[in-house]
């Protein structure tokens, strides 16, 4: 029997890959050939899905771009054997793009079949829980603490410090929220680790709920997610089952379960105030922080509130050691970052590498350029409320401070590259018309701000007083950032500020540039 | 042809009946408004006070969530929708022109819902790395280019004609 490997991943299947298992299964019967076919994560190679991998003994193989309708010749050619092939990739572990990677929390997705216990721990999986059963929460909180472990959501808060809070807020009932809203475009590693190694964040959440003395969470995941809300909850279901989740987790005598919530279709609902509200099944507006969720937050009782990247680091920094983890990294950013390259870009997908590397590495040594083949003119690091950062700028290495400095953001470390075709001017009219449209409307500067920007840069479209309305648009912008409640209508200003400076030639008629061109702040 | 469910027609009973399957919910509300969307394709307007009355909340504490959120539609749905995403990943490799061409060849604006087919915008669907990317009838659909796109509205044209 020859074991096959075609990724159920959504990004997969957006380009084929049902069609392609379908065929291996029924042109592999009419041949006599005993296959199974094994529906796995991505590999997060996304310009070679359909991915197919056959199990030889030399290792996987792979065949990239695989089209249904070339199965049969495929299997002809002797495909089962790891036969060559113009698609064959040749053993997919000792490719490049994946052995330059640090993938620490990636590890598993692609690798393993995601509903499979047994393939799970045969991969490591669980080793962080069973450590985490024999440690005390004090020193699983510690332990998180010495990782240097950030928050992945965007903010970047220490992890350990808010697991401390939690943990030293006396309350009979507590609460893990996981936010898998993952609203940002150019983001889609929580989508990827729930449908291909959703285990993973399971354990995580495991070790949350037991170190911070909470015996509940919340999963909130975006309603666009279809396929990893289908995959997540068969994933509790199948964990539950066997002990993993429930009253008597492995057998310790400690309780925690999860429970699965869907987003509705509001960008806003991923700032964890407006979740929690969201959850609660109110109008998602943000709340004014203090109370901290930490010490406040669902249902008025002392929340974790992380995102997927975060609580799925964890296993690991328990199974290998603080040190670890703590060891790679640059500044104060430590371990490792699921960076996720998307848009224009010739090799798109996940590069897991520890902080510190640049974002030219990642878009040309990774990415290969654009996939235009046209020059790379901007990339937009962070999101909607990320910078777009000129060629000049890519050199900037992935920290959250350095990126910072450079007025520029990390954010959930998605990376949308655009080629010299892409109107800069009207990137910045779309930031301003998102922040429009997904604002939770509680403060002036964004409810009205957003609005007002998307007015004065249609002014500046048709020459109107271009350069008044250029001082116009500037001190919009500084009064949403210094005006905001949240960074939603704070950090909007990033990307428009960030074309204004380094794209000035973008902007209509504009007498002068505005701003100095090029490098850093 | 559905999109791949099939609908029940909207009754106040059958309204009833899925909001008590999730009103011992913590937090039952979005969950409730989630099942009564899959239940009858929509948001029935007079669902509103059934929601109300059964989860404890005034009718304005329930139109201000429905409200909120771009997933509550409260019209009944069209046979097919083809859903395509206008962030900034889809827009770096011809997204707009994807949306543009969708909305000519079936003759209605973006968000329409109306007639057979709906032609609604999102914003990122997380195949950011496939883009252009939609949903059609809720299946993912990557690289999309404009003949896929002509294709796929012929094929949905052709169910419904
Ligand atoms: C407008 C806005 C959108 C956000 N979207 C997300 C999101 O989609 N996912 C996420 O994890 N955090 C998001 N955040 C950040 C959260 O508010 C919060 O910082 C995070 O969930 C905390 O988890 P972490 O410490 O593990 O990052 C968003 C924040 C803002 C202001
Ligand atoms: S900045 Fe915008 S989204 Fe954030 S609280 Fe204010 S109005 Fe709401
Ligand atoms: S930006 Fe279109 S799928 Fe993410």
């Amino acid at each position: 029997m020859t074991v096959v490997y075609v990724p159920g991943d959504s990004g997969a299947r957006s380009v084929g890959a049902d069609a392609v298992a379908n065929a291996l299964v029924a042109k592999a019967a009419e041949r006599g050939l005993d296959v199974t076919v094994i529906r796995n994560g991505s590999r997060g190679m996304l310009w070679l899905e359909p991915l197919v991998e056959v199990v030889t003994e030399a290792g996987r193989v792979g065949y990239g771009s695989v089209a249904a309708a070339e199965i049969d010749e495929l299997l002809a050619a002797g495909m089962l054997v790891g036969a060559a092939s113009p698609n064959c990739i040749g053993i997919v572990d000792e490719l490049d793009w994946l052995t330059k990677q640090e993938r620490f929390t990636f590890a598993r997705v692609g690798v393993t079949d995601p509903l499979s216990l047994a393939d799970y721990e045969a991969h490591g999986g669980l080793v962080g829980l069973r450590r985490a059963i024999e440690l005390t929460p004090t020193e699983v909180v510690a332990a998180v603490l010495e990782s240097g472990l950030r928050g992945r959501g965007g903010a970047g808060f220490p992890a350990g410090i808010k697991w401390r809070t939690v943990l030293e807020t006396e309350s009979p009932t507590k609460f893990v929220v996981i936010n898998a809203d993952e609203g940002d475009s150019g983001t889609y590693a929580d989508r990827m680790l729930l449908e291909g190694d959703p285990f993973l964040l399971i354990e995580g959440c495991v070790i949350a709920g037991l170190s911070v003395r909470a015996e509940f969470g919340f999963v909130y995941i975006r309603s666009e997610y279809p396929d990893a809300i289908a995959t997540f909850n068969r994933a509790l279901d199948v964990a539950r089952a066997a002990g993993w989740l429930g009253a008597d987790i492995l057998g310790s005598g400690r309780a925690f379960d999860l429970e699965v919530r869907v987003g509705a279709g509001a960008y806003i609902c991923g700032e964890e105030t407006s979740l929690l509200e969201s959850i609660e099944g109110r109008r998602p507006v943000v709340r004014s922080k203090p109370p901290l969720p930490a010490i406040e937050g669902l249902f008025g009782q002392p929340t974790l509130v992380n995102n997927v990247l975060t609580v799925a680091a964890v296993p690991f920094v328990l199974a290998n050691g603080a040190a670890a983890y703590q060891e790679l990294g640059m500044g104060r950013s430590r371990g490792t970052q699921v960076f996720q390259l998307a848009g224009n870009v010739a090799r798109p997908g996940i590069v897991e590498l520890a902080f510190g590397v640049s974002v030219d590495e990642l878009v040309n040594t990774f990415g290969g350029g654009t996939r235009t083949g046209r020059p790379v003119h901007a990339v937009q690091v962070g999101g909607p409320l990320g910078a777009y950062l000129p060629v000049e700028q890519l050199s900037l290495p992935m920290d959250y401070e350095a990126l910072l400095a450079a007025g520029a953001m990390l954010g959930h470390g998605g990376i949308v590259v655009f080629d010299d075709g892409a109107d800069m001017w009207a990137q910045a009219r779309f930031a301003m018309s998102f922040c429009a449209a997904e604002s939770c409307g509680k403060c002036t500067p964004c409810r009205i701000g957003a609005v007002r920007g998307v007015e004065v840069i249609d002014r500046i479209s048709q020459g109107t007083d271009v350069a008044a309305n250029l001082v116009l648009l500037e001190d919009l912008c500084e009064l949403m950032t210094d005006g905001s409640l949240c960074a939603l209508g704070g950090l909007t200003p990033l990307p428009v500020r960030s074309v204004l400076r380094h794209f000035s030639s973008a902007v209509p008629a504009s007498p002068t540039p505005v701003g100095p061109s090029g490098g850093s702040r | 042809m559905t999109c791949g469910r099939a609908l029940t027609p909207y009754s106040a009973e059958a309204a009833l009946a899925v909001i008590r399957e999730h009103a011992g919910l913590r937090g039952p509300l979005l969950p409730v408004l989630h099942a009564l969307v899959k239940t009858f394709g929509y948001l029935d307007p007079s669902a509103v006070p059934l929601v109300a009355a059964e989860l404890n909340l005034s009718r304005a504490d329930v139109h201000g969530v429905v409200t909120f959120y771009h997933d509550f539609r409260t019209t009944p749905a069209a046979t097919h929708e083809i859903r395509i995403c206008r962030a900034e990943a889809c827009q770096s490799v011809g997204g707009e022109a994807l949306v543009a061409s969708a909305s000519a060849k079936l003759g209605v604006p973006v968000g329409s819902t109306q007639g057979p087919i709906a032609l609604t915008e999102v914003f990122c669907l997380g195949l950011c790395g496939l883009a252009p990317a939609a949903q059609i009838d809720g299946q993912p659909v990557g690289r999309l280019d404009q003949s896929q796109l002509a294709g796929l509205i012929d094929g949905l044209q052709a169910s419904t004609a």
